[in-house]
């Protein structure tokens, strides 16, 4: 589904990412870990498509289709998700109808028409239901006041209700107690299919005690420097970075 | 004949149309203004109050001061302007004259009419004694300019313990008879004990002709009353306002004002609460969007004299293109004002290079016991804000009209009509130009 080839890109100027190639196929779960500054966020913006960041070789390719030239949000369109490190506030505008305006644009884009109100509501109820979310935090303004972990809550319940073909979730276990973790987690496996995807960005091989990988691959200094089975992390939790120098 | 000269030599033959006497008080008070407006002129950029917004290029136009109405307006040519889905208390006017039969005043109650018909009647004379000119601040010019001719506008009298069942609505159209017009509305607000009113103005162009208004409101808020006094400004490119509204508020009572300026050429608010008496809350808040060459100048004033009362201010800006906002914010708290809370924040975002924003907050603190705020900041959209909403599907143009929306959001949230508030959020969702998804 998702082919990183050769990838190289900058930002201000200073190469992070230095010819990464990556495969994942539907159905399958990759996790990519790393120290910091090896470049799992930048890798993880650039397939969302931050402008910020220059590609300078290589290609990222979504189902045959070359992502290049595509805006955010059309790879949100064609079924990209990430899922925010450090979500964003935006007070002022709800969960319910932040989550509106995203469903709805990607109906639109994909030719379809919006969402007759009676339906949305139905979905918004059903999801918030699967991540165990209060109906009350739906009509807060977006991530304002939320607690660390609600706001990672709502992280999966967005992807929850876009329900994206690759979803990639940036350090989604950084500041969450276990119990939030394994909400979060429970959410995630209850979303993955056989025609979705998931890439998982993750410094602490905790999370991927409850959302098992099926490849894990080591980022190291803006390259991929070695891949292998769940069983990779475990030795990288054992023997730290170094080992890999 | 430059424009200060034309209104001096005009204003004789202003009262003697008027047929007015010359021994009442209200001839003596016009007198004193025209002699002070002569002293003083128009403010210049060389005057700190008006160093960021020039009068020169407003002032060389041609202005009729006494425009005649040939043109018949009838409700369809006003409907679009008026707030159609309440019931509330019409004051129109037409070029500076008021129209009885678009209008709907009362005197059930309380006096909901106008301005003339109080100057004329001795039913009104002991209000407009007590009340006309004592608060507008006569060091200015414009003021004094606008009392000078002071003739019609809204009078609005309220005894005590009376709830104003529904809002009142003072319009002044201009319906471009003449090519350039100088209108000067004089509202005068008096509020009786324990009483409560709500008052939604503003001011509209029909034609494509130049209009220039200069208004002058004054508020009286008694023991315990409140009063929520919402302003839209959303004039044509031809218009240019100066709206000088002047509160004196007695103890224990709230006064909001909520200005909402999204049109006009040039539009320059003074905006001073007075307090005299304890518990008192002043509220002000205000947003201004603005594109291409507008401008809006916000000075604001808030003296605290007495101890214990509070003021809160929150105006927020967003300019696009080469619009330029203005913001001065003045808080006086006198030596005697012990235990004042007065906050002020004043946020803007500047969309695109060539817009700017002048913001000078300014604190005078006598009192030793209070606490006293100030917050400014000038941004632009985050960023990161807009990416965030990218990746989820939402295009940059929403994203950021999503922003920005949300940013005004909670000065609209402070409408207390809800109707209101619907029409103020679609004026700022189609002044940010795009479709809000989502209901308002």
């Amino acid at each position: 589904m998702l082919e990183v080839k050769n990838l190289h890109a900058n930002i201000n100027g200073k190469e992070i990412l230095k010819g990464i190639n990556l495969e994942i196929k539907a159905g399958e779960v990759h996790a990519i870990m790393g120290p910091n500054g090896s470049g799992k966020s930048t890798l993880a913006s650039i397939i969302a498509g931050k402008e910020e960041f220059e590609v300078t070789e290589g290609s990222v390719v979504l189902n045959g289709e070359d992502l290049a030239d595509f805006a955010p949000e059309k790879r949100a369109h064609k079924g990209v998700f990430l899922s925010f490190q450090y979500p964003i506030e935006i007070p002022g505008v709800t969960v319910t109808n932040f989550i509106k305006t995203a469903i709805n644009e990607k109906r639109k884009a994909n030719g379809l028409e919006e969402l007759p109100a009676k339906e949305m509501l139905h979905l918004i109820r059903e999801k918030a239901d699967l991540l165990e979310i209060d109906r009350k935090f739906l009509s807060r303004s977006l991530n304002e006041g939320f607690s660390g972990g609600e706001k990672k809550r709502n992280e999966i319940f967005q992807m929850a209700m876009l329900e994206p073909q690759l979803a990639i979730l940036d350090e989604t276990d950084s500041g969450l107690d276990i119990d939030a973790l394994k909400v979060v987690a429970t959410g995630v496996n209850k979303l993955k299919n056989e025609k979705n995807a998931v890439l998982l960005i993750t410094h602490y091989q905790r999370l991927l005690d409850y959302i098992i990988p099926d490849f894990v691959h080591v980022l190291y200094n803006g390259k991929i420097v070695k891949s292998g089975g769940k069983e990779l992390a475990y030795e990288l939790e054992e023997k730290g970075y170094d080992w890999l120098k | 004949m430059e424009l200060k000269e034309k209104l001096v030599s005009s204003f004789l033959a202003f009262e003697n149309k008027g047929n007015i006497d010359l021994d009442s008080p209200v001839h003596a008070i016009r007198l004193k203004a025209i002699q002070n407006f002569e002293k003083e002129g128009f403010p210049t950029k060389k005057d700190e109050e008006w160093k960021y917004t020039s009068l020169k290029p407003i002032l060389k136009e041609d202005f009729i001061l006494f425009p005649n109405t040939e043109k018949s307006v009838g409700y369809k040519n006003i409907k679009d302007y008026l707030i159609n889905d309440i019931d509330s208390y019409t004051l129109i006017f037409i070029d500076g004259e008021f129209n009885s039969f678009l209008s709907e005043t009362t005197h059930d109650e309380c006096d909901i009419c106008v301005l003339s018909s109080a100057l004329a009647r001795p039913k009104y004379k002991m209000v407009i004694d007590n009340y006309l000119n004592t608060i507008a601040n006569k060091k200015n010019s414009l003021s004094e300019l606008n009392t000078a001719f002071v003739k019609e506008g809204a009078f609005i009298n309220i005894p005590k313990n009376t709830i104003v069942p529904k809002p009142i609505q003072i319009i002044n159209f201009s319906t471009g008879s003449e090519k350039e017009v100088l209108l000067q509305p004089r509202n005068l607000i008096v509020v009786g004990e324990n009483s409560y009113v709500q008052v939604i103005e503003r001011h509209q162009n029909l034609s494509k002709n130049t209009t220039l208004t200069n208004s002058v409101t004054e508020i009286f808020v008694n023991k315990r009353a409140i009063v929520d006094y919402y302003k839209i400004q959303n004039d044509t490119d031809e218009s240019s306002l100066i709206d000088s509204t002047f509160i004196s508020q007695k103890q224990q009572s709230v006064a909001s004002v909520n200005t909402f300026s999204f049109g006009g050429k040039m539009t320059r608010n003074n905006l001073e609460f007075y307090h005299e008496g304890e518990h008192i809350t002043s509220n002000l808040n205000g947003i201004t969007i603005l594109n291409n060459k507008q401008h809006v100048d916000n000075h604001t004033l808030v003296d605290h004299k007495s101890p214990n009362c509070e003021s809160h201010e929150s105006y927020k800006g967003i300019y696009a293109d080469k619009s330029v906002g203005v913001f001065n914010g003045k808080v006086i708290v006198r030596q005697a004002a012990q235990k004042t809370n007065a906050f002020q924040q004043n946020n803007s975002i500047l969309i695109d290079d060539g817009a700017a924003i002048n913001s000078k907050p300014q604190l005078e603190i006598f009192a030793d016991d209070v606490k006293c705020s100030h917050g400014c900041t000038i941004g632009q959209l985050d960023e990161s804000a807009l990416f965030y909403m990218q990746s989820r599907g939402i295009p940059k143009q929403e994203a950021k009209a999503l922003l920005l929306y949300a940013f005004g959001n909670d000065v609209v949230e402070k409408i207390k009509i809800p109707q209101l508030k619907t029409l103020i959020s679609k004026l700022i969702a189609k002044k940010l130009n795009v479709q809000l998804g989502f209901d308002l």
